[in-house]
């Protein structure tokens, strides 16, 4: 072995050179020194910049996400609840629906239930006016008419917070109606052969039902709005009325809406109710099973639109991390040059940088989880974002975040390792003399 | 202790080419202060940053403790001078951020010394500068002699084999330069190997041996007895 070698070796040995454990020593060394001692206004607005940063990767595809899962909490909330049972395919209605609500009701985890009767039919208004020409049509819309027990739909789906104008209906009412508000033309903010509507009816108007050949003329009550297409184009009556008007003696209903404790697994419920059956009387699905295709589409899109958005996001975020450190460093390449020169391992000299910017990350995420999951994620569930076809929330979950840091925290390495590499490969004379 | 042979170091300039050191040889002993003087332009600082292992020749050898250093890689190099060698600049040097000791705790850590080893040698190293109640000063709050003995205490607090002093006076008023030069002969009485280079000919002088460099080439060596 050779004088050059045996003193290296011996180096190595005594010195630790080349140890990541002293390299990262020295790197920490530097890096909390140079935070400590630069300007305060320069690292809060690095700091203001990661968390930005970090918002845009949560909230702009939480938030996307959130405006699907908006509107289909409002399905489910206003309309098919956990478990939704419906008419088998060419049936008109759920055979043994008595059986199929007891056997639902007795059910450990069930909360409520609602049954609803469904009849297609039809709603005039302004039919006392007389025509203009006898060739012009009635002022008529085809419908859904919808018998429920206002107390039981009004505690599975919160109906009765849904009405906008008048009042909500009273077991006891007779002949009287709640309006979905599509089907006003003064509600509908378009104009589309797709949505024909009722013009001048407002609360307490008389309007005619027909349904099944029998008409009925009755008043309105009241008009509901959701953000729920299904329950803003439906006609509410008190269910012993309209049974009485399509004739339905069975008690057989067409859609019941299960709301089921909290936690509990819709799967497991709707199991325990094709075991006892139900599945040759009725359709049953879970929210999730009879969510309709374009929401599941939807849904796709805009989560893929979200990571879209979010790279971009991520990679600004990643090049302003590179121009700070680089411009951090090329300023400070003379002091780069003189560790070096003293002995300092460019790998240690790296490592400050890189912790430097991972520093900032790790402030710029925590600032940033403070804020969305202290203020505005129950913000946006307290107050959602008027949409026009939903309620926006902020879905942020945990696992999401997490993986959103960690790309965030790559990103922010490697943003801080290039610069560093790039000004601590060059020549040490010349960054000491500055050439 | 230092052997320099046949040293040559060229600079491009565009088209042309300058060639700074031509062929020099060197002898340094082990003990020795030994200053390079010259005119400005003369290679004088060149054969400094080649000895102290910031540059390298394009031709020649250097041998330093019969280690023949031209053929080591960079890590080595770099870890070579941390160890054995240390540095004292013009312009100090000095790391803005870090307070004077930290200053001179950095390269004791790089090697590896556990923080009570490295905090006492660099206190001992800033008290044989005579900088006992400036260690927490960064610095900008020093004065340009103060900053330089900071420089000096980094150089000296690992023990270096050899210390290389590039122009260590030239930006300090002549009071502050006689106490850096003091410096220079208390480490030399202990022992040191110093290798500085200077403009000032009184200051030269005061040490072992004067080296005369003009046009790259060694045109006077005196060695005082």
């Amino acid at each position: 072995m050779s004088n050059t070698e045996s003193l290296i070796k011996e180096n190595e040995k005594t010195n630790k050179k080349g140890s990541f454990k002293t390299n990262l020593r020295v790197g920490a060394f530097l890096a909390t020194r140079q935070i400590k001692r630069s300007n305060i206004w320069t690292n809060i607005l690095i700091i203001f910049i990661m968390t930005l940063t970090f918002l845009n990767l949560v909230i702009v595809s939480g938030i996307l996400v959130g405006l699907i899962e908006g509107a289909i909490r409002a399905v489910k909330n206003h309309y098919l609840g956990d478990i939704f049972i419906s008419d088998l395919e060419h049936k008109s209605y759920i055979e043994q629906s008595r059986m199929i609500i007891n056997t639902a009701q007795n059910i450990p985890g069930v909360e409520s239930l609602t049954a609803r009767y469904t009849e297609s039919g039809k709603i005039q208004g302004n039919y006392k006016i007389p025509k203009r020409r006898p060739t012009d049509s009635d002022d008529s819309v085809g419908t859904q008419i919808v018998g429920i027990d206002p107390v039981s739909e009004n505690k599975v789906t919160g109906l009765k917070k849904l009405v906008i104008e008048g009042q909500y209906l009273e077991p006891n009412d007779y002949d009287q109606i709640l309006l979905g508000a599509m089907l006003l033309s003064k509600y509908l903010s378009f104009d589309s052969p797709a949505f024909p509507a009722l013009k001048n009816i407002e609360v307490g108007d008389r309007v005619r039902i027909e349904v099944n050949g029998n008409v009925r003329e009755v008043k309105v009550k009241g008009i509901i709005k959701s953000k729920v297409d299904e329950i803003d184009r439906r006609v509410f009556f008190v269910d012993n009325q309209l049974r009485g008007l399509i004739g339905r003696t069975d008690y057989n209903v067409d859609e019941i809406v299960l709301r089921l404790k909290s936690g509990v697994d819709p799967i497991m419920i709707k199991q325990a109710l094709l075991a006892n059956n139900a599945g040759n009387f009725a359709r049953v699905q879970t929210q999730e099973d009879a969510e309709p295709k374009f929401i599941k589409d939807m849904k796709k899109t805009f989560a893929i639109l979200g990571n879209i958005m979010s790279s971009i996001g991520l990679a600004v975020a990643a090049i302003t991390i590179f121009i700070v450190i680089f411009i951090n460093a090329i300023t400070r390449r003379k002091f780069i040059g003189i560790l070096k020169g003293i002995g300092i391992e460019p790998r240690a000299i790296e490592l400050a940088y890189i912790l430097q910017s991972v520093f900032y990350a790790v402030l710029g995420t925590i600032v940033g989880c403070i804020l969305v999951f202290g203020v505005i994620k129950p913000y946006l569930d307290a107050y959602p974002i008027n949409f026009p076809f939903s309620d926006g929330i902020l879905v942020a979950t945990l696992n999401g975040t997490l993986i959103r840091i960690a790309i965030l925290f790559a990103a922010t390495f490697i943003a801080g390792y290039i610069p560093a590499r790039i000004v601590v490969k060059q020549n040490t004379l010349d960054a000491i003399l500055g050439r | 202790m230092i052997k320099a042979q046949k040293l040559v170091k060229k600079f491009k300039s565009g088209e042309s080419e300058l060639v700074v050191l031509k062929g020099l040889d060197l002898h340094v002993r082990k003990g020795e202060f030994v200053s390079i003087i010259g005119r400005s332009g003369s290679g004088k600082s060149t054969l400094l940053y080649q000895l102290g292992l910031l540059d390298r020749p394009n031709s020649g050898q250097i041998i330093i403790n019969e280690i023949d250093v031209s053929k080591l890689t960079d890590e080595e190099r770099t870890a070579f001078r941390l160890t054995e060698l240390g540095y004292i600049f013009q312009d100090y040097a000095l790391i803005p951020e870090l307070t004077a000791i930290e200053n001179v705790l950095i390269p004791l850590y790089m090697q590896g010394l556990k923080n009570h080893e490295a905090e006492s040698q660099a206190i001992l190293a800033l008290e044989k500068v005579g900088l006992k109640e400036k260690f927490s000063n960064l610095p900008s709050q020093l004065s340009g002699g103060e900053q330089q003995r900071v420089s000096i205490a980094r150089a000296i607090s690992h023990k270096p084999k050899i210390l290389f002093a590039d122009e260590p006076t030239a930006n300090l008023d002549s009071e502050t330069a006689d106490i850096v030069l003091k410096t220079f002969i208390e480490l030399h009485k202990d022992g040191q190997t110093i290798i500085m280079v200077t403009h000032e000919p009184e200051y030269a002088e005061l040490t072992d041996r004067i080296v005369h460099l003009s046009d790259g080439i060694i045109t006077g060596d005196k060695i005082k007895s």
